[in-house]
């Protein structure tokens, strides 16, 4: 019995391979990061400013905003190629691709739209105008409902896929970045930078919730900024980026109540788990490095140099 | 497919409410007093300062209007000074109860004064001058754009960080660079640096052939200093002094490491799309008075978008609220004194290609939060009007 617990944990040793992606906003580069041994292994050329970054369904491609080429570059992650750039609109700033593995949402960040572009036709299928600075982006598991939040009108934009057309706006606290559905596509949550917040929401009838607040003794609030947040795989507990407060807020995803802060590098923005989830990986956009955090002790083991101003992360298993 | 359904009901209950549509209307009045001859002819004030970030802050909250069924007008009105500045004033008034002031101190009390103005709610947008916050201040006169002693304040907190504790003094002989020398020395004062020199410019020479002649003299028999600061606001001499010091120090205030209500060098903190918005709008970069400008109308519009209501009182109450904030691209929420309608802000201290610090520095700190270690505080404040008000 012990013998086949021991093999069961070396079998389960290879799910700590994959990759972390990390995006660096100034220096037009990614930054490849190895799970198991905590390395940048890859340092591959991009656009101009490259911010949000999302795999292919299959992993086979890998999307990147390239936000001053004004345009989605189309990568080969195998061997970091170019293959094609896909129209963006102006300024692609954040984006996630819909559950049909074809459509991308692109929020564009200086044209007050929202474009949703058809990766295999190449072509922009729809625009929608949103408020300014759309940035958060996010869709529902079942593919029909995309939302984009924009950071100055301070709304969530909730479009229907299959229209493409708005059917409701709801207002947020100041300066929303970033948005996700969890527990099935029953609730949306959406960060605030300046108000300091997460608002809930019941997707059903788009009502408010639940609003998550932060307090970490010894920082003022204004300087405790949500931005990026990821879930853990069962939804159960959330891992919320704190920008210039430099911690990690870990949230009880049910009660809605903060259970730990975790020190990180200098303003914090976004976030990915290891494919197995016991690890994440922060971007800390002005050190210019990555944090890694046990998941379940919640403690920060390491920190990775990468490039300048790392801003997006993804998961490449 | 029930869920989309519900969202879709809830779509058509929204878009039924938004038809009840709410109109905002706001004035900007602007006082066209010409600033006096420089030395220089390099930077000319543009003709819009001011309105430009007004336009720019409606067309912001227009944009978000159009989810909530609400729209915005500005209706921007210049008189020259020999004009009937009250008069013109008083008209306005009669027609918009939310107006941005664009005028200096005198001309500001006096408009506020005016019984026509009583329930309007009334934004400074250009006048530096303490006393507006101090004893002088009024309940429905609000200042978006920062105090001479905030912009002090911001630099003395820097030189107290670089430790140098020392500093000299050139000031013009306007006005507003008397008045900024004197919240430069009060600050000095609060901080406990020395202030080892002062020079009043009276050259009436043109710096321009001769600076590298005459600025080593004027500035040779200045004690042992470790920054030289410049009080010229109208931006007449202090371009000459850099450089051609008898000592090689830095310089500050009106010139050389600057603190500015905002800048075109400010990109952080999202000010990129803000500097990217005005400079397609305007064609020109944003200054401080189109930052004020901006913020007035972007205040306007948050609590409207948050009351959604119109009335000036109701505003006025909702934006010195503790629920209200705004986003300024200055990297923290911004909200008001309630004490004193002064726009708590961060004040970055600048020059022509960088932002060199953002203040509050680090360290620096106050029991309401740290932007309040700028400017007037309010156990030292003859401000009385918002207390009488509630």
């Amino acid at each position: 019995m012990i013998r086949l617990a021991a093999v069961a944990f070396l079998m389960a040793q290879p799910a700590l391979a994959g990759e972390i992606w990390i995006t660096n906003e100034k220096d037009d580069t990614i930054s490849v990061i190895d799970v198991e041994t905590l390395e940048v292994t890859r340092t591959i050329k991009t656009g101009e400013r490259p911010r949000g970054i999302t795999f292919s369904k299959d992993f086979s491609r890998v999307y990147i905003c390239a936000s001053d080429s004004d345009t989605v570059q189309v990568m080969d992650p195998e061997t970091g190629k170019i293959l094609h750039d896909l129209p963006s609109g102006e300024d692609p700033e954040q984006f996630v691709l819909h559950p049909n593995d074809r459509h991308l949402y692109i929020a564009n960040e200086d044209d007050a739209i929202t474009t949703v572009a058809d990766t295999e036709t190449r072509t922009v299928i729809a625009q929608i105008d949103v408020g300014i600075e759309p940035e958060g982006m996010a869709v529902s598991p079942d593919g029909k409902i995309a939302i984009t939040t924009s950071e100055t009108t301070n709304m969530a934009h909730w479009i229907d896929t299959e229209t493409q057309a708005l059917f409701a706006n709801t207002l947020v606290d100041s300066r929303p970045r970033h948005a996700e559905f969890i527990k099935d596509g029953s609730e949306l949550w959406v960060s605030s930078e300046i108000g300091g917040t997460i608002t809930v929401f019941d997707v059903a009838d788009q009502s408010e919730q639940g609003k998550i607040r932060f307090e970490i003794p010894g920082v003022h609030e204004d300087r405790i900024q949500p931005v990026g947040f990821e879930l853990t795989s069962d939804d159960k507990t959330a891992f919320v980026a704190l920008g210039p407060a430099n911690h990690v807020a870990v949230v009880n995803a049910d009660t809605l109540e903060v259970e730990d802060y975790i020190l990180v590098g200098r303003r914090v923005w976004h976030m990915a788990f290891s494919p197995d989830g016991t690890l994440l990986f922060t971007t800390n956009g002005v050190s210019g490095d990555v944090t890694v955090i046990d998941v379940e002790k919640r403690e920060p083991i390491k920190t990775i140099k990468v490039g300048r101003f790392p801003w997006g992360a993804a998961t490449r298993p | 497919m029930k869920r989309v359904l519900g969202a879709l009901l809830a779509g058509v209950i929204w878009a039924a409410a938004a038809s009840a549509e709410t109109r905002v209307s706001i004035a900007y009045f602007h006082v066209d007093v010409p600033d006096p001859p420089t030395l220089s002819n390099l930077d000319p004030a543009p003709d819009d300062l001011g309105p430009a970030g007004a336009e720019l802050g409606r067309l912001e909250n227009d944009t978000t209007g159009k989810f909530l069924g609400q729209t915005y007008q500005l209706e921007v009105v210049s008189v020259a000074p020999d004009e009937d500045v009250i008069a013109a004033a008083a008209s306005l008034l009669g027609a918009h109860r939310l107006v941005l002031l664009d005028a200096p101190a005198d001309h500001l009390l006096e408009i506020a004064d005016l019984p026509e103005a009583e329930g309007a709610l009334l934004f400074n947008v250009s006048a530096e001058d303490v006393s507006l916050r101090d004893a002088m201040c009024r309940a429905h006169l609000l200042h978006t754009i920062p105090s001479y002693a905030m912009r002090a304040d911001a630099l003395m907190q820097f030189l107290t960080k670089r430790r140098w504790t020392d500093w000299v003094l050139i000031a013009g002989t306007q006005d507003r660079d008397l008045a900024f020398a004197e919240a430069l020395k009060a600050s000095s004062d609060k901080f406990r640096l020395r202030l080892r020199g002062e020079k009043t410019w009276t050259f009436d020479a043109d710096m321009r052939r001769n600076a590298a002649q005459e600025v080593p003299l004027f500035t040779q028999d200045f004690r042992d200093h470790q920054i030289l600061l410049i009080a010229d606001e109208i931006g007449d001499f202090g371009r000459y002094i850099a450089y051609n010091t008898w000592e090689p120090r830095p310089v500050g205030g009106s010139e050389g490491i600057q603190p500015r209500a905002w800048s075109p060098v400010v990109e952080q903190w999202g000010a990129a799309q803000l500097q990217g918005r005005f400079s397609d709008l305007a064609g020109r970069s944003m200054r401080s008075r189109d930052y004020a400008a901006w913020a007035a109308v972007r205040s306007i519009g948050e609590a409207v978008t948050r009351t959604g209501q119109a009335d000036a009182q109701v505003l006025r109450d909702y934006i010195l609220s503790d629920a209200f904030e705004l986003a300024g691209f200055k990297g923290q929420p911004m909200s008001y004194r309630g004490w004193n309608g002064q726009l708590r802000q961060p004040i970055p201290l600048v020059h022509a290609r960088a932002v060199v610090a953002l203040a509050p520095l680090d360290g620096f700190l106050h029991e309401r939060g740290p932007l309040d270690t700028l400017g007037v505080d309010r156990p030292e404040s003859a401000c009385t009007a918002f207390e009488e008000q509630k």
